[in-house]
Parts: C-alpha cells; structure tokens; sequence
C-alpha cells in the first residue's frame, strides 16, 4: 500500500515541474493521499499501535503534509507550495515504505501507549504547519523580489499567488500551528515525566524543541505586534523549521527519547 | 468548403472608411438578411465592431460580394476595387475568421472583447435563420479554436497598457483589491485613467488630494470618493495601501522617512506608490525598503513593453495553432463532403435489400418469426459487408488528393449521381 502511495508521489514529482500536467497531477496525488489515509487507518486498527516508529513517523508526516497542500490549494487555489511539499512527501514515504516493519518492538509497557500517540501526532501536525509557514515566507521573498524586479525578472509574470494570499497562508499556518505543537510539547513532557522525571530535560533533543518553541512563539508575537513579515519572518522560520528538522532527526540519536527497544 | 468573406479593418484601411462602413446594433439584422438574400449566398453574417467590418458566408455558386459591399453600403467603383477592401476563399477564409475569433487580428493583440463581438454577431446571424450547418461548423470551431489559443498561450495574459498594468501590480501584490485604499494625490489625464481603472477592479475607497482643494473635491465628487487638505497628506496617506502620485512637484513628495513611518502605523504592511509623475513625486530610496513597492513611470512602461514583446512571441505561438487548425477543419469539411454520397449508397443498396426480401417472401410462403429474423440479418449482413470497403475507403481519401476521383468512381460504380444531387438540396 506505501509502495504504490510512494510510486504516485514519485510521479507527482517527476512531472511536478510541467504545470501543464496539474490537471492530472493533483486528482492523482489526491487519490494518492485518500489511500495513504486508508493505509495508516488500517494500521492504527490492525496493529493497535501508535506510530512511534520513525517509519511510520516519516509516513504519518507525509500524510499531513499533503493533507495540508489540499487544504491550501482548495482554500487559495494555488498549488505552489506543491514544488516543496511533493518531492519532501515522496522521499518521506520512499524511506518509510523500504523499512522492513518489524512487528514486537512495541513501546515498552511503562509509557502510556495513547500519550505517545498524542504527543508524535499533535507534535507532526505543527511541524507541518510549520513547514508551510517556512516555504510561504520563502515564496513571499521570491515573490517581494520578482515585484522589486519591476519585470525585468524573467519570472515575473510567474503563477506565484498574490503577495498578500502568501502572506495570509504563511500567517494561518502559523496560528493553526500553535496550539498542536504546544499541546504536543506539554503531551510529550507528561510522558517523559512518568518515566525518566527530570534528567529528561537535560537532553539536547529536548532543549532543541524546546528552542524551536521559542522561536516559534517569536514568530506570532512579533507578527502580532509588529507585523513583521518578509524577509525577517523568513529568517525566524527559518530558524524555527530548522531547529524543528533538527529535534526530528534527533529521534534516531537521542539517548533517552526512546520508547521502543532496539 | 465555399466559404468567402470580405471586409475591412484597422490596417486595411482608414477610419473614415471603416465608420462609412459600421453597422449599427440596430440595422444589423436587415444587413444579414439583405446578405442572405444576395445571390449566390447561402448562409451570412456580418461582423461590425469599432475596428472591422466583415461579412462571413457559405456560398453555394460564384457570388460577388463585392457588388453587395458597393449596393449595400453605396461605395464607388473605386473604392470597392481599393486594397482596402479584402477578400478571403476557401481556406483563407478559414484562417482569417480563427484568427480574428482568437484576437490574432485585432489592434492590441490578445484583447479578449472581439471573441464576445463575434459571438453576438453570430447570435444574430443564427436568430434570423441566416446560419446553418456550414457556417455553424465554422463558427463553433472558431469559438473553439480561439478558446484552445487563450488557454495554451499567454496571448491575453499581461496587460500592455500603463493603467492597466498599475491595476495587475496591484492584484500581484494585494491579491482581491475590494477592501483596498487608493490615495490620488495630484490630478492629470493619466492618474484619471489609472484611478477608473482601478476602480473597475473592484477597489473599494479612493481619497484625492490637491494642491487646489478645489480639484480634489471636484475629483472626489466625480468618483464617489472622499477628499482631504493637501496640508493634511502625510497624516492620512498611511491609511492607503495604494498611493497614485501625479503632481507637478519639483521636489519628491514622498521619501524614505515618510514611508518607514507609514510601515510602523500599517504594521508592516505593503503599500504601493504608482509614481505617474515627471519628475517622479516617490523617492527612489522609498524602493529599498521591505513592504514598499514603487512603480514609476518608466517602470511601467518597460513593464508594458516586456510584455507586448511576450504577446508578440505568444502570437506566433497562436499562429501555428491556427495553421493546425485550419487543416484540421479543411479535411473535416471535406470528409463532410462525401457524407451525402456514403448516405445515398446506404439507401440504394437498402431498397435492394428490401425489394428483394419481398420477393423471396412471395415465394416461400408463410415463415416463422424465426425464420424471418435470419433472413432479415444474412441480407443485412451481406450488404454491410459489401459497402464496408467502399465507405471506408471514401472516408479515408476524403481528405487526401485522389478524394474527387474516388468519390467519383463510387458514384458511378453504384450509379448514384442523381440520387445524389436530389439529397445535396
């Protein structure tokens, strides 16, 4: 079932750079997205696990994420954030479609199995908005460029969405966001608190997120207050999202943000 | 495929013509009927618009339009032989209503109100019963072809005109401009226009500001707008978030200082100054900051030509689809041609059938349902396999060279020919 969610994103990806090809492009990736949501339901019920493996994880994730290009498009008719979000869904579904899965490495029975859920799937939904708040601040700098160009830019006329339809994505994202990932955060405290207690924070993975929450909370504040957008909301999210690819990585070279035996 | 066309427009020839020639909305239904009654003509309709003037038909022998053109309109001898008059045939003809449908002749190129003129022209033509089958298939294929060239090419795509090239920067950076602000600072012909124009999009408040209060009120009053005190300006210009300066300024109004302020009370966000004034009434240095987008003059007018460049190579994109096209229709109306003949061979060869079916009844008596059932399909089937390869092979050299001798040789093979001018009419 992966495989073939995997081949039609890759499909996707190849052609994503012919526009001509949207038409049968985005039913294709549609249907593509539609199965991987049967294919994690089935999961979840048939295995009656949370998805706490990076694999499923990395699937879990490429499902918001185009989840969330739907939204979008349907919302702004625009399928732009498409250039960044196709070719990130198939490399994350390619890498979790080759694990082998490994049945028995459940969580361990001292953590609460609902919790975790909570915590990786709260957690992935702000990641994903966060990613998209990251690449519309990207396309509004290419787009603020382009207009300063006055045309003389080759792109010019390009099928960018208006500046301020940027704008708004990149803002709506980042409210949405919000509440998920301090929701997973604190999720995701609570968890650890029932196992380790303190020393938890210590980590460094933690301290990342912890960071990448911050910076996070910046980002409204300053959108909020002083309208910050362009150029140094694009730094900020940038700084948030790397910080957030960063804490994810870390999953797999953290000491003591593991839940599942090896 | 008789098709003919004659007519006059923009290039051929000069507005004293052309407004000779205009039809009004109103006179247009007796045009067509006084075209169709013209002899020779079988189908017509007629084309009036600020820029041409073109009479479309299906004929069935030699017809003169010319002589039509010179009764209807009253043009002398001279005239109606003068290269300002053309004239289309056949396939010309085909090419020149695609190309006019899909704007390719128009003044600007890519304009997208000739399509709907052609379309109203035909709707007349079609209520007076002045169009069918023939002209009908020309004319769909021309709405469809010209649909085909606006959505494969950028032809209409990028405006060309200052104004509006001011609106579709707006749109770029505002995206909807109904709840937008426009502050008109000065008054000339040009800001006049750009400000109507932005209007038609959808903008929702415009303030004027003049150094001759008097002017702005006036302005303000003609626009349905609001006016404010020139001395006034750098307190409520903020509240815009498109600004048209077009005053007579020697020094530029609006500077750097002015435009980090209104950022701190807009909160950041983007304002655009549409700079229409020699010398220019924005600062340069306006340009550097974020969130400040400033068009002057000059801007505009590259961004206009850059994009009548981009129109020109999208046209000759255009023109090869049409050149597609045009065969594409040529070899459809010609496999239309042996449609009569394939029908009458059909017809023949079932009266046969027939008359030999009743025969054999006579014969054999009473028959049973059965029996009668599959008589009724060996005769059938027989006769569809028989005319298989005649019909097929008229349908297939239709479009081809040897079509006339083909359909020739079947005519005479199966002795159709009277049936078939009896059908033709």
């Amino acid at each position: 079932m992966f495989y073939g969610v995997g081949l039609l994103y890759a499909v996707v990806t190849l052609w994503g750079s012919h526009r001509m090809l949207t038409r049968i492009l985005l039913p294709a990736a549609g249907l593509g997205t539609v199965f991987h949501l049967v294919a994690i339901v089935e999961y979840l019920m048939r295995a009656d696990l949370a998805p706490s493996f990076l694999h499923q994880v990395e699937s879990l994730l490429a499902f918001l994420l185009m989840a969330f290009f739907f939204v979008v498009y349907m919302r702004y008719q625009t399928a732009s954030p498409g250039v960044a979000v196709f070719p990130l869904v198939f490399l994350l579904t390619l890498s979790a479609s080759s694990a082998a899965w490994t049945p028995g490495n459940g969580p361990s029975p001292t953590v609460s199995a609902s919790w975790i859920f909570m915590h990786v799937s709260l957690i992935l939904v702000g990641y994903t908005a966060l990613f998209f708040t990251f690449f519309a601040s990207i396309l509004y700098l290419v787009q603020e460029r382009n207009l300063k160009a006055k045309g003389t830019g080759r792109s010019f006329w390009s099928r960018l969405p208006a500046l301020a339809t940027i704008d708004e994505i990149g803002y709506r994202c980042l409210v949405f966001g919000f509440p998920f990932m301090t929701l997973g955060l604190i999720a995701g405290s609570v968890v650890a608190e029932g196992r380790y207690g303190a020393k938890y924070f210590a980590d460094p993975k933690i301290l990342i997120s912890i960071f990448m929450w911050l910076v996070y909370t910046m980002l409204l504040y300053t959108r909020w207050n002083v309208g910050w957008r362009g150029r140094r909301a694009a730094y900020m999210s940038a700084v948030a999202f790397a910080a957030a690819v960063v804490a994810l990585a870390a999953n797999s070279l953290s000491q003591t943000h593991r839940f599942f035996a090896q | 495929m008789n098709f003919k066309l004659i007519g006059v427009n923009h290039n051929s020839a000069p507005l004293e013509l052309r407004e000779r020639l205009a039809i009004p909305e109103s006179r247009l239904p007796d045009a067509v009927q006084t075209l169709v009654r013209h002899p020779g003509v079988e189908e017509g309709m007629v084309l009036s618009t600020c820029n041409r003037v073109e009479l479309l038909t299906s004929t069935k022998q030699e017809s003169n339009l010319r002589s039509f053109m010179g009764s209807y309109f009253g043009l002398s001898a001279d005239l109606l032989s003068s290269h300002h008059i053309y004239e289309f045939e056949h396939q010309e003809a085909v090419r020149h209503v695609f190309r006019v449908a899909s704007s390719l002749d128009s003044m600007v190129v890519g304009e997208p109100q000739i399509l709907g003129q052609v379309k109203e022209a035909y709707a007349v033509a079609r209520g007076l019963g002045a169009v069918h089958s023939r002209l009908d298939a020309l004319v769909s294929r021309a709405f469809a072809v010209a649909k085909r060239v606006r959505t494969e090419t950028a032809i209409g795509g990028a405006s060309v005109s200052i104004s509006s090239v001011a609106v579709q920067l707006a749109e770029k950076i505002f995206g909807s401009l109904n709840d937008k602000t426009v502050y008109v600072v000065g008054a000339g012909k040009m800001a006049e226009l750009a400000a109507r124009h932005l209007i038609s999009s959808g903008v929702h408040k415009i303030i004027f500001s003049n150094r001759t209060h008097e002017r702005a009120l006036q302005m303000a009053e003609a626009f349905g707008g609001q006016a404010e005190p020139f001395e006034r300006l750098y307190e409520t210009a903020d509240r815009a978030d498109i600004i048209l300066t077009s005053t007579g300024a020697s020094e530029p109004l609006f500077r750097r200082e002015h435009g980090e302020r209104f950022l701190k009370d807009r909160r950041n966000r983007p304002m655009f100054f549409i700079d229409i004034a020699v010398p220019r009434n924005v600062d340069r240095a306006m340009d550097k900051l974020d969130g400040m987008f400033v068009y002057d003059i000059d801007d505009l007018q590259s961004v206009a030509a850059g994009n009548t460049a981009e129109r020109k190579k999208e046209a000759e994109r255009a023109e090869k689809i049409i050149e597609v096209e045009v065969e594409r229709f040529a070899s459809r109306m010609k496999s239309l041609e042996v449609v009569p003949t394939i029908l009458s061979l059909q017809e023949q060869c079932e009266t046969i059938r027939q008359a030999e079916m009743d025969r054999i009844r006579g014969r054999l008596g009473k028959l049973t349902p059965e029996q009668e059932a599959a008589i009724e399909a060996m005769t059938r089937g027989i006769v569809n396999k028989l005319l298989h390869t005649p019909i097929t092979t008229l349908k297939s050299a239709a479009s081809g060279p040897e079509a006339a001798t083909i359909h020739e040789i079947i005519r005479r093979i199966f002795n159709l020919n009277l049936k078939n001018e009896k059908l033709d009419k």
